[in-house]
């Protein structure tokens, strides 16, 4: 029975247990709710969490233990010897895994009954064929090595679903017979189900926790993994990024500096553009605008922090590539020829300002309307003119609070993926001009992953590096602009 | 008296207040400045955002119309077993349109002798086209039948004015210069006309050769079984951690340790939540690559802070009186919470949902790193298959096209940035009336 279906019964059971539960209760208050300790409602609830519980959390927990305990013993019983040159055990064990969910596949569409799956030999079948036509492809010829191990492993796999099912409906009946023999008027049903939710509502929050502990591991066990195929000096101290295509390693140059210099001139372009323009119109709308300007023109503003970025890739890639290489370009008008293409720094970095200026004017505009009257009132009571004092009083006092709001958009600069990948370029290179192609960690990290290239070789792990630099630096920014931005904030409270 | 105001200064007003000195001249210049800096920077943000609708709209909307050529032909059954008993099948088919279509061109008029490659050139390989519709529908032998046929999307991009007539080259093979006085002649006479291509809607991606036959409506139903699982998911959790940390959450350690991390998660770029959904769902859990449901998950957990933010306002925006009257009637602090405060707050959560979800419909990154970008040719046959089978989404499918280098399918990844925005826009308008319809002010 598949996991699903056997879900499906557990809760059935339970419906039939909050019927049960909630019958029995009346009943032992001779039908008149007032007798209960609790709405005759919790004593069904009761009942249910009784029988779905325990019996979904080793539901869970097999799920999980499962594939671990039977791939261990189907994989000590491959010989060493037959694992093939350049092929590890690992690699052996995913085509065997593949191989077993192909026949799986094929069952169930019903290509070949169940006994064939089980007792094909490839010298008599070809299996590779056969599952081609169910759509599972499998990348080289299969061995009978692994196709007795892809059979063992469908037969211990079945039985372990056999024994599966039997528990979990066990324990289903037994926390239903369970509660049935707790369910009585005086029983506090409303307190153990209020427990429970309290536990998933704990549960809830605590999913926060555990996405960050994802990240963590899934970039620390794979920087490792890179760090033991690739020197960690020259990934930090090499100047040259030239990943090799083979995916045979050896010849690559995997140097992070010439993604960070990317990456960072990028994101100065960006604030270049969107700090002074967010910045001014903030301070126009909070403090000159009448309402009415005010509720046009900051909605509208606001639009652009709505579009997604892939949008803004495209207008970088087709619109203002293609404008800026008019003005810079080959006989372009300033003839100048600065550009060689229209993926650039500058047309990155230019659209990407655009997308920071709402990002950068709505913080600052809380950021400046957080400043008192009282001082505006007062630098005014001196005799300054309105620029003065926002110039001299009002930016001054809210200086450190627009210092994190900067910090948070180059942290949005820094981690932007989209804009990057199609508008600035696919050349790492270290150059100070604007207008050559450069790319960035992040464009790298889904080219990285996106190619053909093997997971294990260093050419894609490389992608967990930058990631993790990626996660160290964005991070390192918010904490450090949340410090900055909460402390001035306390200080006007 | 003091002797304060005996000796006025120099740099005082000496002279009269209505005259307007260099020094407050020059302050009233710079006060003038400044402002006129604000309007400035608001009109280059609000520039910069009509030239980018301007960019959508004017690239985008030519992907909504498509040439196409109009013929009424009739086969009979004579000419359909005649055809169906010779080597080449389509040829002959072929040929019958031809001579259908010549019989037109004349009728209005035209002098044009196509031959096989010439109609090839405007209007691909009808023949194929034609033998299906027959062979599936054997019943309109014989009667007189409108074919409405695709033309070929150089063509199309001439209609459109997007290809120009001296961009051709005389040795070029997919089109000729005299290919478009047919074309024009046709176009005059009503024969050939550019009509609202459904098919972009509905349609599924096609490869580099048939770029003009290429849809998003397979990537915006794998986008739909992204945001249900999205909303499935973050809805409930969301809301569940919300009450948590806003109603029952002791102040210690553990309490701030899960704020910490739930305001850093909302500053996490995407991408790492794509690494995370590469490494957990798809290496560690072996979930399969390139579903709508591990798309969904990942977004799932870019979604979740998001809604637990908005959901929390929301609830706080509750007053105590309610929680108080609540408990005094003798509800039990759950009751209290799930029965009067959630109803309460529910019309704010919904709006953050929403927005939430919006903000996720428009995410890419994460999805190029599960693998969302491959070429999908097909609807999903069940919900489960949407749910497992390998999709596209929508922000997936115009990376997709942008990165092809045919002209045509540029065309359509704007025309598909039309979509999604108008699906971003119902649901932010879904939103603000939502926020403006229940929003109470207590």
């Amino acid at each position: 029975m598949s996991a699903f279906w056997l879900f499906l019964l557990v809760l059935g059971i339970a419906a039939v247990s909050f019927v049960i539960g909630r019958g029995r209760a009346m009943q032992s208050a001779s039908g008149d709710a007032r007798n209960l300790h609790s709405l005759p409602v919790y004593y069904g609830a009761n009942a249910a969490i009784f029988v779905i519980v325990p019996s979904l959390i080793v539901l869970v927990v097999w799920m999980l233990v499962q594939p671990m305990v039977v791939g261990s013993r189907i994989q000590a019983s491959i010989p060493d010897e037959m694992v093939r040159d350049g092929s590890t055990i690992g690699l052996m064990m995913s085509d065997v895994r593949r191989l077993a969910d192909g026949l799986d596949l094929a069952v169930a569409e019903g290509v070949m009954d169940e006994e064939f799956a089980s007792s094909m030999r490839t010298d008599l079948t070809d299996v590779r064929g056969r599952l081609g036509d169910v759509g599972v492809a499998l990348g080289s010829d299969v061995s009978s090595t692994i196709l007795r191990a892809a059979q063992q492993l469908r037969e211990a796999n079945a039985a372990w679903y056999n024994w599966r099912s039997i528990v979990v409906i066990a324990l289903a009946l037994a926390g239903l017979a369970y509660a049935y023999s707790k369910t009585h008027k005086d029983f506090r049903a409303r307190n153990t189900v209020e427990q429970v939710t309290l536990y998933l509502l704990i549960a809830a929050a605590s999913i926060a926790i555990l996405t960050t502990i994802g990240i963590l591991l899934s970039l620390i066990f794979n920087t490792l993994e890179f760090f033991r195929l690739y020197p960690a000096s020259e990934f930090f101290f090499l100047l040259e990024w030239a990943p090799s295509f083979s995916g045979r390693g050896g010849s690559s140059s995997l140097g992070v500096l010439p993604l960070l210099w990317g990456t960072f001139y990028i994101s100065l372009v960006a604030l270049a553009v969107a700090v002074p323009i967010g910045l001014l119109s903030a301070i126009y709308l909070s403090e000159y605008a009448s309402p009415g300007v005010r509720a046009f023109a900051k909605p509208l503003l606001e639009v652009l922090a709505g579009i997604p970025t892939i949008v803004y890739g495209l207008f970088a890639l087709l619109t203002v590539g293609p404008f800026l290489v008019t003005f810079f370009g080959q006989d372009g008008y300033l003839g100048v020829n600065w550009m060689g293409g229209g993926t650039a720094v500058m047309t990155a970095g230019l659209v990407m300002g655009i997308m920071l200026i709402p990002f950068v004017s709505s913080l600052s505009d809380d950021i400046i309307n957080a400043v008192p009257q009282a001082m505006r009132d007062g630098s005014l009571g001196l005799g300054a003119t309105k620029s003065e004092t926002i110039k001299q009083v009002v930016l001054p006092a809210a200086l450190p609070g627009i210092v994190g709001a900067i910090l948070l958009a180059a942290s949005r600069a820094i981690g932007e993926t989209m804009i990057v990948v199609l508008g600035a370029g696919a050349a790492a290179r270290l150059s100070m001009n604007p207008f050559d192609a450069m790319t960035t960690v992040t464009a790298k990290i889904v080219s990285q992953l996106t190619g053909d290239s093997d997971f294990a070789s260093p050419e894609a792990l490389v992608a967990f590096a930058l990631g993790m630099t990626l996660f160290v630096i964005t991070l390192g920014l918010n904490v450090f602009a949340l410090y900055i931005v909460r402390k001035y904030r306390e200080q006007y409270e | 008296m003091t002797d304060a105001s005996a000796a006025p200064q120099s740099s005082a007003h000496s002279g009269s207040l209505h005259e307007v000195d260099a020094r407050t001249r020059r302050r009233n210049a710079q006060e003038a400045r400044f402002k006129a800096y604000g309007i400035g920077a608001i009109t280059i943000g609000l520039v910069a955002l009509v030239i980018l609708l301007w960019a959508i709209l004017s690239n985008g909307i030519p992907a909504f119309q498509r040439a196409v050529v109009q013929i009424d032909m009739t086969v009979t059954q004579e000419q359909f077993d005649a055809a169906e008993g010779t080597l080449f099948k389509t040829r002959e088919y072929e040929a019958l349109f031809v001579s259908a279509l010549t019989d037109e061109l004349n009728a209005a008029g035209i002098n044009a002798d196509l031959e096989s490659d010439a109609l090839e050139r405007l209007l691909g390989k009808v023949g194929g086209t034609i033998r299906q519709f027959y062979r599936d529908n054997p019943d309109q032998l014989g009667q007189p039948v409108q074919f409405e046929l695709a033309a070929a999307s150089r063509v199309d991009r001439y209609f459109k004015g997007t290809l120009k007539r001296e961009d051709i080259g005389p040795e070029n093979r997919f089109i000729q210069p005299a290919d478009f006085d047919v074309a024009d002649a046709m176009r005059e006479a009503g024969l050939m006309k550019q009509v609202f291509d459904w098919n972009f809607i509905t349609g599924v991606d096609t490869g580099v050769d048939n770029p003009g036959g290429a849809g998003i409506g397979a990537s915006v139903l794998g986008s739909f079984f992204m945001m249900f699982v999205v909303l499935v998911l973050a809805l409930p959790i969301g809301v569940a951690a919300s009450i948590y940390l806003e109603e029952f959450a002791p102040k210690n350690r553990f309490t701030d340790f899960i704020e910490v991390n739930i305001s850093n998660l909302a500053a996490v770029p995407s991408i790492v939540f794509g690494i995370l959904g590469l490494a957990v769902f798809i290496q560690f859990m072996h979930l399969p690559q390139s579903a709508p449901l591990v798309g969904g998950l990942v977004l799932t957990l870019m979604t979740l802070p998001t809604i637990i933010i908005s959901t929390r306002a929301s609830l706080k925006a509750v007053p105590p009186s309610i929680r108080d009257a609540a408990l005094g009637v003798g509800a039990s602090k759950m009751q209290s919470v799930f029965h009067h405060v959630l109803p309460l707050a529910a019309p704010g959560i919904l709006t953050g949902t929403i927005i939430g979800l919006a903000q996720a419909l428009g995410e890419t990154a994460p999805l190029l790193l599960i693998g969302m970008v491959g070429f999908v040719a097909r609807y999903p046959d069940t919900f489960l298959g949407g749910l497992e089978g390998p999709n596209s989404a929508m922000p997936a499918q115009i990376y997709n096209w942008a990165a092809r280098s045919d002209p045509v399918f540029t065309e359509k990844a704007w025309g598909g940035i039309i979509i999604l925005l108008v699906f971003l826009l119902a649901m932010n308008i879904i939103a603000i009336i939502l926020r403006r319809r229940f929003e109470r002010r207590w």
